[in-house]
């Protein structure tokens, strides 16, 4: 009973809090987030304290984190395969507006010399300007005393004509040059002048004006009288007389264009197949190497016979207990065509160096060679747990039978593990349909396919393919890399959903 | 049993093949072994370090003392390997704790309750997990950008954040957990049920106990596996303080600063914790099931 009030008060608590940040962020100017927030801390509030949620209570924090960090993530990536987000269109149409406003000229009749002299307080500085006419007689421009801290908190700085001329001479352009930092932020007001005047360049002061100009939606360049408007269709400011891009772009919906991509274009089409099909090969033939040799090493280490299990099973674990970025990076000096320790070997041996590096086959070949010592010990491990689930009672019956250890193997031992494990098969098939890190840090997809129009592999997957051309690419097609995810994405859960109708999975079957 | 001269043979034959399986299995880590403790970051000569090439200087700069240069002064190395090191194993026990609670928990709703879509929602986890998180990076890193402006404990470059990235990956091991559950006789929560447990109860004080070899290994490869994460930790961390093993290691590797013997000397470094972590838990995963839980 009084734990039951001490629940209540926790959830007064926690729904106090999320009012409090939810009532922030709406008036920080966010107010479907804090709502939103609000409504899921209240759900999760009811699931908790309503007595009909008794399955809701177990499944809330596992699926909550879920949808935000898997299945969000998926919908944004599934939503900017719709549009044209990549290197060059990169910004809202808002922040390329602040590009264009922050593009700025000096006008070059407002364009003065100067010349930067320490003043006579030491640690002060003067700014004097030559005039080219003279007025009333005077010829130079020149600035109070003033401190480098003064200039670069931008406090104005007066100038006045022939005031107090410093005696010491002008510095040096390297000086100036060391100067800059301070110097640039400074701003210098001219009797009777409101803009002030700035520092344009190392012997220069003037006035910087804006080169754009909004005007109804486009802008106009005030030098030129160039005029821009945007193309809603394309995310670009274009020249209105010549259509020209002008400037970065912004993110626009494209809507099929990028998928339309994959299956119009012949040189992104058939690398794409080409890799397609290596990726499917590549991860039956993992699971089944990866399978075959853990389930023979794990119903070796069943044998009670067999002295020295303990040990046997703690050293073919090893390769499991590295994280597979070291191996994998140890083995790619180990096959390295010069000078690695395989090739050495294999010379010495029987005369021969393959290049594991820029023959495709052999390249696949050496990929599924590591990814078979990489993942031989799951496969141990998975089994082994199932394996000691077998009653005993059924070796005790086919050993009155007269059983060998084959017989005993087939007809009893993977009937009775393989239903429990085929789940984790297909999460093994998936995770090397996707095995990311194997496939970059061994070869990098390389040996390249000739004539592609992306960066494309021999050796590449789908998702290798896809990272290199969104992160590894120059021109970034995020748009482009997320179609290619997205249809990656479809492929495998088809094969995944009827694998697991095929199979009846125990998710279908029931608990019992 | 008599042991005939067949079954004595299989035995032999059996021990023979683990050796040589074994001893095969060993060459790379024996390798990388080997390479930290050679002189130089340069990939060439023997595959034993010799009395010549020996040097601790890897091993010295990994475990943060002052190294001779070439110029032969001594200076402190300016990376923290141990940093690295501590920040890996604290992201990765933490995070892999999440998991086994959040998928535990939801392991034994999807065992053990009835509701409404169950083995759809079930089928549905399995293959969203599917999609590479890989090409997701750029969903994640604006997930954790916006709400580090609200939370900034938990926004980018905090390892909080990452590990709140981490915690997504549960679906594989929700049906692990909870084909283990189905395993379990349902006899055992059904007394207790009669005795007036409640499910929470039935749950934490005989699910629980009777599982804990699946949460060990459940446990373990979750740690496995993000212990060796790199593509989301190296996006999100951005300080080199912050840096976890996986990432500072893969500096070493820059292909205009190729630093091999370093690398070799963190390689190992990063691989005992998980070894340590696996020797100690292995007992628990040979002895856990217990006799009477299972096997009915």
């Amino acid at each position: 009973m009084r734990l039951l009030k001490l629940g209540r008060l926790f959830w007064a608590i926690v729904l106090f809090g999320a009012g409090w940040l939810a009532a922030r962020m709406v008036l920080a100017g966010a107010p479907v987030l804090g709502v939103a927030l609000f409504l899921a801390v209240a759900f999760a509030a009811w699931v908790y304290n309503s007595p009909r949620t008794h399955a809701a209570r177990y499944l809330l924090p596992g699926l909550a984190t879920f949808a935000v960090f898997v299945l969000a993530p998926l919908l944004y990536t599934v939503y900017i395969a719709f549009t044209n987000f990549s290197g060059e269109h990169l910004l809202s149409q808002e922040r390329v507006r602040a590009w264009f406003a922050q593009d700025l000229y000096a006008p070059v009749e407002t364009r003065h010399a100067f010349r930067l002299h320490p003043a006579a307080e030491p640690g002060k500085y003067q700014v004097v300007i030559p005039l080219e006419k003279e007025e009333m007689g005077r010829n130079l421009l020149i600035s109070r005393p003033f401190t480098p801290q003064e200039a670069e908190q931008s406090q104005p700085i007066l100038l006045g004509l022939n005031i107090a001329p410093p005696r010491a001479k002008a510095l040096g352009i390297r000086d100036v040059v060391a100067a800059r930092a301070w110097l640039r932020p400074a701003r210098f007001t001219a009797p009777g002048q409101s803009v002030p005047l700035r520092m344009i360049s190392l012997r220069e002061l003037g006035y910087r004006l804006p080169r754009w100009e909004e005007d109804n939606g486009g802008l106009v360049n005030a030098v030129t009288g160039q005029r821009l408007v945007p193309d809603s269709s394309r995310g670009n400011f274009v020249d209105e007389a010549t259509g020209e891009v002008v400037g970065p772009g912004w993110r626009v919906w494209i809507g099929t264009a990028n998928f339309r991509l994959i299956f119009t274009d012949p040189a992104i089409r058939e690398p794409f197949l080409k890799i397609f099909a290596w990726n499917v090969v590549f991860a039956l033939l993992s699971v089944a190497t990866t399978f075959v040799i853990g389930v023979c090493l794990a119903s070796l280490l069943q044998w009670k016979a067999l002295r020295g299990r303990a040990i046997y099973r703690t050293l073919l674990i090893l390769p499991y207990a590295i994280p597979a970025f070291i191996p994998i990076l140890v083995f790619r000096g180990l096959f390295n065509e010069g000078y690695g320790e395989i090739n050495h070997v294999l010379t010495a041996l029987f005369g021969i160096a393959p290049k594991w590096f820029t023959d495709p086959m052999l390249a696949r070949t050496m990929i599924l060679i590591v990814n078979a010592w990489l993942g031989y010990p799951y496969m141990m491990i998975i089994s082994s747990g199932m394996l000691q689930a077998v009653p005993d009672e059924l070796y005790e019956a086919t050993a009155v039978d007269g059983a060998g250890p084959w017989t005993n193997f087939t007809k009893v031992t993977l009937p009775q593990i393989f239903p429990p494990l085929f789940p984790l098969l297909i999460a093994s098939f998936a995770f090397n349909f996707n095995n990311f890190s194997l496939i970059y840090l061994l070869t990098g997809g390389k040996p390249d396919i000739t004539g592609s129009a992306t960066v494309a592999g021999t050796t590449d997957l789908l998702v290798s393919y896809t990272f290199r051309m969104a992160f590894k690419d120059s021109s970034a097609r995020f748009g482009f890399a997320s179609a290619v995810a997205t249809l990656l994405f479809i492929i495998v859960a088809i094969l995944a959903w009827l694998q697991l109708r095929w199979s009846r999975a125990p998710a279908a079957k029931g608990a019992r | 049993m008599v042991e005939g001269r067949a079954f004595r043979g299989r035995l032999i034959l059996a021990h023979v093949f683990l050796v040589a399986f074994i001893a095969l299995m060993m060459v790379p880590l024996f390798m990388v072994v080997s390479i930290s403790l050679r002189k130089g970051n340069f990939a060439t000569g023997g595959i034993l370090p010799t009395p010549e090439t020996f040097s601790l200087e890897h091993w010295r700069m990994v475990l943060g003392l002052p190294v001779q240069q070439a110029d032969g002064t001594w200076l402190k190395p300016t990376v923290s390997v141990l940093r690295w090191f501590g920040n890996s194993v604290r992201i990765s026990a933490i995070s892999a704790a999440l998991i086994l609670a959040l998928s535990a928990t939801a392991a034994y709703a999807f065992a053990r309750m009835r509701f409404a879509g169950r083995a759809r929602l079930l089928n549905a986890l399995l293959i969203l997990q599917m999609f590479p998180m890989v090409l997701a990076i750029i969903a994640i890193y604006s997930i954790l950008e916006a709400l580090g402006r609200w939370v900034p404990a938990l926004g980018l470059d905090t390892h909080p954040g990452l590990i709140l990235a981490y915690l997504g990956g549960i679906a594989t091991h929700i049906w692990m957990i909870k084909g283990y559950f189905d395993s379990l006789p349902p006899s055992l929560e059904e007394s207790a049920k009669i005795d007036g447990a409640t499910p929470w109860q039935t749950f934490r004080l005989i699910m629980l106990p009777l599982s804990a070899p699946i949460f060990a290994v459940v446990f373990i490869l979750a740690f496995i596996g993000l212990i060796g994460e790199y593509p989301l930790a190296s996006v999100i961390l951005q300080r080199t303080d912050q840096w976890t093993l996986a990432v500072g290691a893969n500096s070493f590797l820059y292909e205009q600063n190729y630093l091999w013997g370093d690398f070799a000397a963190t390689a190992v470094l990063s691989g005992l914790p998980i070894t340590i972590l696996f020797l100690a838990c292995q007992r628990l995963l040979i002895s856990g099931l217990t006799a009477g839980g299972v096997k009915e």
